[in-house]
């Protein structure tokens, strides 16, 4: 038996830590505890401020249990049919302009200058939060969906394109190449060795993102960028309860409805 | 037919993975091409129809200069080589058909391909092909429904379609199972002296090498080390490509197997 083996024999055996120096894994966790700690007290809470806001809690809970659909039927109806419009218009347009900003966002298939250019986009995209971007375009375009419309396509192309470019990017390359030696074209390649392989993918987080666009749609009415949520917002303003309460049911029963929906076509394209 | 002219590849990383490979294969001549993994057999293959871009030297396809091609009059070249993949690599969510027909990508344009509306020659011939591997009824089967040997010979159909004058295959065999492997290198070998086609396959399997080809070619370290016919394969060649091993037991399982054949 080597010496190194009997060193090692009948001593019991743990993985080694991620942090290899002792002192430092401490410091880490006390510093953590003692940071959190410090953070809760941080928070000052009005407990006088929070027992008047019970009372308008349970007012709200309560008005969920006799939801007023008709009283701004109209009104509702409006709105809903401008979110879904809305959500149509923005996924199909941001889906479309994310197919080319993917794949030249792949670095495994664009030449570099079109990837940085790409990449440029997504991250301009990714980094304005939607709200900001609506409260933007509404000062440029005015109230009403336009500016809604365009926040969500907007939004939908640095989503999309992303996720998009790295699903390509973890494609199978022999599959790819396979195509290539055949002499085919450029856009035959994609064609034949890309897109078979990230179709379902593609397809999934198209439907995710109108789902995605639906509920945001319902948000940017609160800036003014139409939808639902303006219909929402006036509701609140004007303590109807009831009529808030009906608006969060349809939003609710059509995310619910989507989800649904999306769930069935994912599993038919595998 | 084909010839390599002192053929250099080096990655960027500063692996020398071919230096100064030279190379003459005559018309119809089928070969195959065995040495170590990272031996430079893949490489070398790929830098024929330029998948990988040489370093330097030449690859000519009879009077055509492959290496100084610009991108168009590379993809009609590449016309005529056609290529077998290790692990098959057909497209898995399209069909058998149209994994076949896309051999046919570098003949007809962007629009009939992206509509699949192929000539009806083209359509004839991919039948053809999958009647001649026996697979003419899984033509609307999604390739990732059928069992390796099946997809192999898928792969050696879309090859065969491009109508070309060289195969290059990479290792055909390496995931099958050594009945299946030997099929496969039959087929291949027998559809290459119907079409007297030319062939350079890559494989690990010494002895299976050695039952089907004319030609071995041993490469190690980016260099040819042996070129001969394949009983030329004495356990000295061997130790020298692979190093030392007992290589009786290879070279006599050749042997017993084709005893076993018989």
């Amino acid at each position: 038996m080597s010496d190194a083996l009997s060193l090692h024999l009948g001593k019991p055996w743990k993985k080694p830590p991620f942090i290899k120096r002792a002192w430092l894994r401490w410091l880490i966790a006390v510093g953590a505890i003692v940071y959190l700690v410090l953070g809760i007290a941080s928070v000052e809470v009005n407990w006088h401020r929070v027992y008047e806001g019970l009372d308008r809690g349970a007012a709200f809970i309560a008005s969920f249990l006799t939801p007023d659909f008709l009283t701004r039927a109209t009104d509702i109806r409006e709105g809903i049919t401008e979110s879904i419009v809305m959500t149509v218009a923005s996924s199909v347009v941001g889906i479309l302009i994310s197919i080319p900003i993917g794949l030249g966002a792949a670095r495994n298939i664009a030449p570099l200058p079109v990837y940085m250019i790409c990449r440029g986009i997504i991250a301009l995209s990714r980094s304005l939060q939607e709200i900001i971007v609506a409260i933007l375009l509404v000062a440029i375009f005015g109230f009403g969906p336009l500016a809604g419309f365009l926040t969500l396509s907007f939004a939908t192309i640095g989503f999309l394109s992303k996720l998009l470019a790295e699903n390509i990017e973890s494609m199978d390359r022999s599959q790819a190449e396979a195509i290539r030696a055949t002499g085919s074209s450029w856009p035959q390649w994609i064609n034949y060795g890309v897109q078979p392989q990230v179709m379902p993918r593609l397809i999934g987080l198209s439907i995710y993102r109108v789902d995605i666009n639906f509920r945001e749609s319902a948000i940017l009415g609160l800036v003014g960028a139409g939808g639902i949520g303006a219909t929402l917002n006036t509701a609140f303003d004007r303590y109807e309860f009831d009529t808030a309460a009906a608006i969060l049911i349809i939003i609710i029963a059509i995310v619910m409805a989507l989800e649904y929906v999306s769930g069935i076509i994912r599993a038919r394209v595998q | 037919m084909l010839s390599l002219e002192k053929l250099t590849k080096t990655y960027r990383t500063g692996d020398q993975a071919l230096k100064a490979v030279d190379l003459e294969i005559p018309e119809g001549q089928v070969v195959a091409l065995i040495g170590p993994s990272g031996a430079g057999k893949s490489t070398l293959i790929r830098c024929i129809n330029r998948l990988v871009e040489p370093t330097s030297g030449k690859v000519w396809l009879g009077d055509i200069e492959i290496s100084s091609l610009g991108a168009t009059a590379l993809r009609q070249q590449r016309r005529r080589m056609g290529m077998i993949f290790q692990e098959y690599a057909l497209v898995e969510r399209l069909t058998v058909m149209e994994n076949v027909l896309s051999g046919r990508l570098g003949y007809v344009g962007f629009w009939k391909s992206f509509l699949r509306r192929y000539p009806q020659s083209d359509i004839d011939e991919a039948f053809r092909l999958l009647d001649r591997v026996g697979l003419l009824e899984m033509a609307d089967k999604r390739a990732d429904e059928l069992s390796g040997g099946q997809r192999q010979r898928v792969g050696i159909c879309r090859a065969l379609i491009q109508n070309p004058a060289l195969l290059l295959v990479d290792e055909p065999t390496a995931s099958l199972d050594p009945k299946t492997s030997r099929q496969i290198m039959r087929l291949i070998c027998e559809l290459c002296a119907e079409r007297g086609l030319a062939a350079i396959i890559n494989i690990h399997d010494v002895a299976l090498a050695q039952m089907f080809v004319q030609r071995v070619i041993g490469l190690q370290f980016g260099e040819i080390k042996f070129d001969g016919p394949p009983d030329g394969l004495v356990p000295e060649v061997l130790t020298q490509i692979y190093g030392e091993e007992d290589w009786q037991a290879t070279i006599r399982k050749v042997e017993e197997e084709e005893e076993a054949v018989e």
